[in-house]
């Protein structure tokens, strides 16, 4: 008879639980892969394709799933590949490109003919003009991903790097300056 | 007077180096060789210049339109030539250069015409355009727009407007020579504000090491019949910081990322009312200031000194000593030394001090951190510098955040007291940097990703636009072909069913008529829809050679069909 009332108890705690599990799986679900969305948040979103995945996403999901490695994006720089690996937990690899300062493209407003080709190439959407118009880059938008390089049939597109001034200016990290001790009367 | 006052935690006595400079009245200085305006001299918007090379300008005469509500303009602070607007080192510690206006002075120094208002007859709004207009901002260093501070706030009501004389800084004594001689217009300045935001009541504060100061103020306020009330606060650096001031006089304490208008308190330093009061009352923008020179000088002295003197013409009037090696702009605890001693006096410079070995040894080697406390102790924001330090040297910026980093006023009181003779201020102003920068690059990487993906769903939506429009045409010529086939089909249904019922027997009811119409009727819709059907599947996808030659069996076929039938007649005939 107890024996009876112990597997009965045991039974029921185990369909309440169950209930409550099977319940929280579809209530909680959790949609997509978060993994995918960190290291998307890591990746600068140049959308360049340097990585070899056509935008930032694509190439997220490859790092999720092992298939790609964590050093293909040289605008994310060293910086990015170190948040990668502290993300996910790899080892840190040197950047398998050079590392270039930041910088945006800028047309030649005279040169431009206004065939509309960087507009369609641009993938952030910085890029304004008509047919036959001219066109211009909006600064702030750009990411310098230079993918609107190639297609500009006239070459009037040049890349500049961004130049320090006042207001994106950084205090440097605090270093003790080794100085000669001066001898005598000061330079 | 029984005020009841408050203490702030932290602090410290640093040597105030102060009498030096007080023992002369304010001098004008003179008109330098030329003069270099920046025009971004506020927190917010850049100016915009209006002016160009070779305009004549006169005092006063605007030079620099303000970018936006939170800008103040910038104006021409002595009349002569414009001679160029390009770039020049700021007085910045980064050293860069900004956009300037440099102006020629003719030597006459003269303004132009000036219109002295009536602020009790201008509505609140025009009163804050107006100290817009005239390049008003906060002169006790931050250099915020002053306007931007009139405005009270709809939900909490003003309880005290503090203003703010107590001038801890070591080495600065302008605020004290302003008060001491220029008293009333700073009163009536206050009074301005005052109406705006219709406090309560009227705290000025002024440290205890200036009771002359004090003394001018209470005789300028009881001389213009005012209800303020002059505050001697125990002189502590840094006593003159805005939350500090607020803290010691009203025992509120800003919370932090919060307002003090949220509190029903605001904050204005003395010399901004000063200006205020010549803005309105006298047409006079901002083109002039007090700044102290002291420090490695034979003569420490207060000077009225116009906005954009190179710094180096204007320490020469204080004959600095042999050994003077740079120049400290700000004081002691809060300055920098300025990366070229020809940049400009500009708005925000209170105080220049001949740096020299002697009066500031260099730094001690910086040494381990033995987590004493002391920084702790004298922290006036009651933070934690020795683990925002410990995070900020291991660049972990999170960290620093959780500590609170942002609420740092980088008074310098860390710093000073460190047995280690560790930077810590340094460290703490390069970890707020990094963190703006990564801020700026965040939103700028998702504001990107949005562009993307919305380009990326424009892109697809075009597509299946496309398609779509596709499929309709190839749909509507398919039904095109249809409806011809099926109306030369019912021409031919109909000549046959036209010929039965002629040989069908007359005497037949008209109900069977009927009937059976009805039925060939049907007959006929159903023959035309097997052959809709039928047809549709060989006739679509036509080339426009093909369809021509349909259409010319189809004209035949009209001419051969009659031709055959009446052939048929005769022969039956």
């Amino acid at each position: 008879m107890e024996i009876t009332l112990a597997i009965a108890i045991m039974a029921l705690g185990a369909i309440v639980l169950g209930a409550a599990l099977g319940f929280a799986s579809i209530k909680f679900k959790v949609e997509g892969d978060p993994l995918i969305e960190k290291i998307d948040s890591i990746l600068p979103q140049t959308q360049c394709g340097q990585c070899g995945y056509p935008g930032c996403k694509p190439y997220a999901e490859a790092i999720a799933k092992g298939e790609a490695d964590i050093n293909k994006c040289p605008p994310g720089g060293s910086e990015g590949v170190q948040r990668l690996a502290d993300l996910l937990g790899r080892e840190v690899k040197p950047l398998d490109a050079e590392e270039k300062p930041k910088a945006i493209a800028i047309i030649d407003e005279a040169t431009c003919i206004g065939c509309t080709l960087c507009i369609q190439a641009c993938p952030v959407d910085a890029i304004v003009g008509a047919a036959k118009q001219m066109h211009t880059i909006l600064p702030t938008l750009c990411t310098g991903c230079e993918l609107c390089l190639p297609p500009c049939p006239v070459e009037c597109i040049r890349m500049e790097v961004i130049p320090e001034t006042i207001d994106n200016w950084k205090w440097r990290y605090p270093v003790v300056e080794i100085k000669p001790v001066p001898t005598g009367k000061a330079a | 007077m029984l005020t009841q006052l408050f203490k702030f935690k932290g602090g410290v006595k640093p040597p105030t180096h102060k009498t030096q400079s007080t023992t002369q009245p304010i001098c004008p200085a003179p008109l330098p060789a030329r003069l270099i305006v920046p025009l971004h001299q506020n927190i917010g918007g850049t100016p915009r210049p209006v002016v160009q090379v070779g305009d004549k300008v006169l005092k006063g005469q605007l030079i620099g339109e303000a970018d936006g509500w939170i800008s103040a303009a910038i104006h021409a602070p002595t009349s002569g030539t414009v001679i160029a607007v390009e770039t020049h080192v700021q007085p910045h510690p980064s050293g860069l250069d900004a956009l300037c206006v440099v102006i020629e002075p003719d030597g006459r120094d003269e303004w132009m015409a000036r219109t002295p208002l009536d602020y009790h007859a201008l509505t609140p709004a025009q009163v804050r355009e107006h100290l817009q207009q005239f390049g008003v901002v906060g002169l006790g260093g931050a250099v915020f727009p002053t306007h931007g501070k009139l405005t009270a706030s709809k939900t909490v009501a003003m309880e005290e407007l503090i203003i703010n004389g107590a001038e801890c800084e070591p080495f600065i004594t302008c605020d004290d020579l302003l008060m001491r001689e220029r008293a009333e217009d700073i009163v009536r300045g206050i009074g301005i504000f005052r109406d705006l935001l219709q406090p309560d009541k009227v705290l000025i504060g002024i440290e205890d090491n200036k009771p002359e100061a004090a003394a001018a103020m209470r005789t300028a306020i009881s001389a213009l019949n005012e209800s303020f009330t002059v505050v001697q606060v125990p002189t502590l650096y840094p006593a003159g910081g805005a939350k500090q001031l607020i803290r010691v006089l009203t025992g509120k304490e800003v919370p932090a990322s919060r307002r003090s208008t949220d509190l029903g308190v605001q904050c204005f330093n003395v010399a901004t009312a000063y200006t205020a009061w010549r803005a309105i009352a006298h047409g006079e923008a901002v083109v002039s200031r007090l700044v102290t020179v002291t420090g490695n000088v034979e003569k420490p002295r207060n000077f009225d000194v116009l906005i954009g003197t190179p710094m180096d013409e204007l320490l020469r009037l204080a004959q600095p000593k042999a050994d003077t090696d740079g120049i400290l702009m700000g004081g002691p605890m809060m300055g920098f030394l300025v990366p070229d001693v020809q940049v400009p006096v500009v708005k925000a410079t209170n105080c220049l001090i001949a740096h020299s070995p002697a009066l500031f040894p260099p730094a001690p080697p910086e040494m381990p951190c033995i987590r004493c406390g002391a920084c702790a102790e004298v922290c006036p924001h009651e933070l934690q510098p020795f683990e925002m330090y410990w995070f900020a040297r291991a660049k972990n910026f999170g960290k620093t955040q959780e500590y609170h980093i942002f609420d740092c006023i980088e008074c310098g009181c860390c710093s000073f007291v460190c047995p280690s003779h560790i930077p810590l201020v340094q460290y703490f102003r390069f970890a707020k940097s990094e963190i703006w920068a990564r801020e700026r690059e965040k939103n700028a990487a998702d504001s990107a990703k949005d562009r993307f993906e919305f380009k990326q769903l424009r892109d697809e939506r075009e597509k299946a636009e496309k398609a779509e429009k596709l499929a309709r045409a190839a749909a509507a010529q398919a039904a095109k072909k249809a409806a011809e086939a099926s109306a030369s089909a019912s021409e031919t249904e109909n000549n046959t069913s036209l010929a039965a019922q002629e040989n069908s027997p007359g005497d037949a009811l008209a109900n069977e008529k009927e009937i059976k119409k009805a039925a060939i009727q049907a007959a006929i819709e159903r023959a035309r829809a097997q052959r809709e059907t039928a047809q549709a599947k060989n006739t679509d996808h036509l080339n426009a050679d093909q369809q021509q030659e349909l259409a010319a069996i189809e004209a035949r076929r009209q001419v051969i069909q009659p031709q055959a039938a009446s052939s048929l007649d005769e022969n039956q005939a």
